[in-house]
């Protein structure tokens, strides 16, 4: 019981506390490579702080759909959270399933953010809610598959086992089926967080973009909490992915840490430089490549299965 | 040695997936070419240093890595073409079959009654699977250089597949058969320039007029 | 001594193509063709002489009774194409002739080569050289068609090769799964075959019967042919039909031998019959008012090659009868194809509905053609007639009563069709007028006189049959023939 309330409270401080810094570093390693100074990598806890003591303007035309979006948007990564290891650190709840549970629930929280947007009734932002879930629906299938070799190497269908002890071994064993689930899972993050070079989280108003245009009509502590749902968002896909990069253990817990820490750095970094040298793709490309990941990942089921 | 050669073969199938799923022709030649190279390197991992797999490997590679696409380079210059704007079948549904094709190449050659040595190696499902995504590219494509890369990939998984009989391919007989590669895709090339020529597109569509 | 006769052989042709790629007078190259076709025919007939069987040291090369039947068909048929060329060329002057004489002289050298590998690797080289080397013959008339017809050429051949290396690929690997010493050379395969593993030899089988299937034209494998028989050149047209079938067979009765010598004969023959008879069922389908009388023959020559098919896989006197088709088929395809690319000259053009009464224009060819015609139908005189009659007879003496009855059905048909092609072509009302470019194409004995001797020769050889081509066909028959 101690222990679960341990990691409980470790895991809401790493959510809370980190996961608007990835964001920062991500900022930081672009201007670095633009040759900028950039904002200072703290800005976006100071966006959402001003955003939070800001007031709201909400359309006459909406209803309370408009206003769950955000606040679901928060829920949902939080409670997400729980089902996943952060590195060493076990998941609180764990049970049999709930990497179903996990999917669909940023599924739900897909379906609320595109409800509050068409709830604007604005066609650019119904435009933006047409591709978010065609594009999420196309990921989905990797994301599954990703799950599926896991389960299948760890016996288990918990999030925790999966990711648990018996990835270190896995390694050994099946290392081209873990490498290639890595790059999909990878992938996934980027689709699911719009990072490029499939959205570009910087442009407004460009018939092009895909998330960024579903939010505009909210504002401020509405806002604050997309942002914030976002940025945890990123902190619990690239928890997966770090760890799944990290699986061991040092068997010093806060050296575990300090090195799951690193790691979501490192793939913030990694992550800006893969923005600062790849162009956005064309829109029409999109699904292609993400089928083609889709096909990726799943070869990677037929690889561990043979 | 063995894990390499896995890793290398595995990523012969990422090339096959990238080569079917990519509509730009240098790249898909770039591509080719680095397929080249890795099977170059295949009999030296596969059977170790000696005269024969060195001279095999130096050959596959001269041919394989540098010769055969510098042909096709120089085709697509003289002919001024990047893509395959409108292949026959999609690119995502001819990437759906060819993972389809590749999964049936990995369920298939599990039932094969390979010998021992060979049960666990991945030269035989990689072989067939090249062989698949070659000739899926061979009906796919409606312009003259995709089949001919398409026919380059089926070559391919037929060399990946020889690895296996290395002692029964004498190098006299292996290198006659890269050289008859080689010879084809420059008659290929020849071809290919004429027909851009007189057609003023290198689509095989217009390829129609000898028919019952 | 005999083994220098086998180089030599090999090196002649090849030799004069190098010889001519590097000449650079256009008027003096042609005659390069019967100056190398001539010795060889003189080589290949000391080599048919000696008796005992000719291998060297590595067993790489060497000449068994299959190869004593066919090497003399395609140096025949290259020496009569050879002087027929050389006229021929005269016409063509302006359009140069390198590539044309140089790719001939490399295809008989790729051509014997395959005759007398004895190594699968080295056969499969050598056909697939004949691929890339007749590419460019078939390209000759640098038209549209015939680039259409060469590309297709070229892709389904290299691709249809390909398959067959897969093949023979997999027969090693059923050695290397049976426990045999690996090798691919044919008398360390049959000489192991019985303990190879099954399924790879089936499958190697499948592969092999495909691939080369392809190259010897087999429904439903044959699609290139009328269009690269229709397009090439005549007398590329007779060495396509005539010598390079020839060659793919032999490569599928080496395939045949080594079934036979693992016990698996049956399934070899049960596929050859099928692939037979679909061959002379689609050649009957598509030679039934056919527009175009080159590629009539290029359906013709689909029908024979699975008569020979249906020959082997009878068995008994009727692969005698196939062994002696081969070379009837072979010669009157000569004939043929020799004679219709006059009349195509003469009208400019190879549809029956421009070229019509051939016989008041060009009276020797378009007898010739029509000769021809009667030969290839199996009617008597001619060889052909014997050849068919035998195998026919093998069939139904072996109790194939069913594929008799189609046989006898098709080749009637096939008969009718070609017949009303040949005979408008021989005689119709001429056209007002004739056609665009030869028209000033007169018969020559330059023109006429090879077809002329091919067609004497299998007159003679349906009135007689020497001894010496008895025995020939039937040592190689016994290669083939099922030893319990």
């Amino acid at each position: 019981m101690r222990t679960t309330i341990l990691q409980l409270f470790l895991h809401l401080f790493l959510l809370f506390g980190l996961s608007p810094l990835l964001s920062g570093v991500i900022g930081k390693t672009k201007a670095l490579f633009a040759g900028r100074v950039g904002p200072p990598l703290l800005q976006l806890y100071f966006d959402i702080w001003k955003l939070f003591g800001k007031g709201m303007v909400i359309s006459r035309t909406t209803t309370w759909i408009f206003r769950a979006g955000p606040v679901v948007g928060l829920a949902v990564p939080l409670l997400a959270s729980l089902l996943i290891p952060f590195g060493p650190v076990g998941a609180p709840i764990s049970f049999s399933g709930d990497l179903i549970f996990f999917v669909y629930l940023f599924g739900l929280s897909r379906f609320f953010t595109a409800c509050a947007a068409l709830d604007t009734g604005s066609s650019f932002e119904g435009m933006g809610a047409v591709r978010e879930v065609t594009f999420s629906c196309l990921a989905e299938p990797t994301l599954f598959f990703v799950f599926i070799v896991l389960a299948r190497l760890s016996g288990s269908f918990s999030l925790d086992a999966m990711f648990g002890q018996t990835l270190a071994t896995s390694w050994h064993t099946a290392a081209p089926s873990l490498l290639l689930i890595l790059v999909c899972l990878f992938i996934v993050t980027l689709v699911e967080n719009c990072r490029i070079p499939f959205d570009d989280p910087n442009t407004h108003l460009e018939l092009t973009m895909i998330h960024e245009v579903m939010v505009l009509d909210h504002s401020g502590p509405d806002l604050g909490m997309i942002l914030y749902g976002a940025a945890m968002k990123f902190l619990v896909l690239g928890a997966l992915v770090v760890r799944l990069f990290l699986p061991g253990t040092t068997g010093n817990m806060a050296l575990d840490i300090l090195l799951f820490i690193g790691g979501l750095l490192f793939m913030a970094v990694v992550i800006g430089v893969i923005e600062s040298v790849m162009a956005r793709l064309r829109l029409l490309r999109i699904p292609q490549l993400l089928v083609g990941v889709s096909l990726l990942s799943f070869f990677s089921l037929i690889l561990l299965l043979r | 040695m063995d894990t390499l050669l896995n890793l290398l073969l595995l990523l012969v199938i990422l090339l096959n997936f990238f080569l079917l799923g990519s509509s730009r022709l240098v790249s898909c030649i770039r591509t080719i070419a680095f397929q080249g190279g890795i099977l170059s390197l295949l009999p030296l991992l596969a059977h170790g240093f000696s005269g024969h797999t060195l001279f095999l490997a130096g050959v596959a590679f001269l041919l394989k890595g540098i010769a055969i696409p510098y042909l096709l380079f120089r085709a697509i210059r003289q002919v001024h073409i990047r893509r395959e704007v409108e292949p026959l079948i999609g690119y995502v549904p001819t990437l759906i079959l060819g993972t389809l094709a590749t999964a049936g190449a990995f369920i298939f050659s599990g039932r094969l009654p390979l010998i021992p040595e060979h049960s666990q190696s991945l030269f035989v499902p990689v072989g067939l699977a090249t062989l698949a995504t070659g000739f899926l590219m061979l009906i796919s494509r409606r312009k003259a250089i995709t089949q001919a890369l398409g026919y380059l990939i089926f070559e391919n998984g037929i060399f990946i597949f020889g690895m296996l009989l290395t002692e029964a391919m004498p190098l006299m007989v292996e290198s006659g058969v890269l050289l008859d590669l080689l010879v084809g895709v420059f008659v290929m090339t020849i071809l290919m320039h004429q027909i851009n020529r007189e057609f003023s597109t290198m689509n095989t569509d217009n390829l129609t007029s000898l028919k019952e | 001594m005999e083994n220098n006769l086998l180089a030599l052989l090999l090196l002649l042709p090849f030799c004069g193509s190098v010889l001519a790629f590097s000449l650079p007078s256009d008027r003096l190259r042609p005659l390069l063709l019967p100056l190398c076709a001539t010795p060889h025919l003189a080589l290949t007939f000391l080599v048919i002489q000696s008796g005992r069987p000719l291998t060297t040291a590595n067993g790489w090369i060497g000449v068994d009774p299959l190869s004593r039947l066919i090497l003399p068909v395609i140096s025949l048929l290259f020496l009569g194409c050879s002087f027929y060329a050389v006229g021929y060329l005269r016409c063509r002057i302006a359009w140069g002739n390198r590539n044309f004489v140089g790719c001939l002289l490399l295809f008989l050298s790729a051509m014997t080569l395959a005759t007398i590998s004895r190594h699968l690797g080295l056969l499969w080289v050598a056909v697939e050289t004949t691929t890339v080397a007749s590419a460019p013959l078939i390209y000759y008339n640098r038209n549209r068609l015939s680039m259409e017809a060469t590309w297709k050429y070229l892709l389904l051949g290299s691709v249809g090769i390909a398959l067959a290396m897969l093949g023979i690929l997999f027969i090693a690997y059923a050695g290397l799964a049976g426990g045999e010493h690996v090798s691919l050379q044919l008398d360390d395969i049959l000489h192991g075959a019985a303990n190879y593993s099954r399924p790879w030899l089936r499958a190697g089988f499948v592969f092999l019967l495909v691939g080369f299937g392809l190259k010897v034209g087999f429904a439903p494998l044959h699609t290139w042919k009328p269009d690269a028989y229709g397009e090439a050149p005549g007398l590329v047209g007779a060495l396509l039909a005539g010598g390079l079938t020839s060659v793919a067979f032999l490569a599928l009765l080496r395939t045949l031998q080594i079934m036979d010598a693992a016990s698996e004969a049956v399934m070899a023959r049960e596929a050859f019959l099928a692939m037979g008879l679909l061959s002379i069922a689609f050649a009957a389908v598509f030679v039934v008012r056919q527009p175009d009388f080159k590629r009539m023959l290029a359906y013709s020559s689909v029908e024979h090659m699975g008569i020979l098919a249906i020959g082997i896989s009878v068995g008994g006197v009727a692969t005698f009868g196939a062994m002696l088709h081969l070379i009837n088929n072979a010669l009157t395809k000569g004939v043929l194809f020799l004679a219709a690319a006059n009349i195509h000259r003469r009208f400019g053009s190879k549809k029956v509905a421009d070229a019509r009464g051939a016989i008041s224009l060009v009276p020797l060819s378009a007898t010739l053609f029509l000769l021809g015609f009667l030969a290839i139908t199996g009617s008597p005189p001619f060889a052909p007639f014997i050849s068919e009659f035998t195998i026919l007879q093998g069939v139904f003496s072996n109790g194939h009563f069913v594929t008799g009855g189609l046989f006898l059905f098709f080749l009637a048909v096939i008969f009718i069709g070609m017949g009303s092609t040949v005979l408008s072509v021989v005689f119709g009302t001429p056209p007002e007028k004739t056609g665009t470019g030869y028209e000033n194409y007169r018969d020559t004995f330059a023109t006429t006189g090879v077809p002329l001797i091919m067609l004497l020769i299998i007159f003679v050889l349906g009135v007689y049959l020497p001894d010496p081509v008895r025995h020939i066909c039937a040592d190689a028959a016994a290669l083939l023939e099922v030893r319990p």
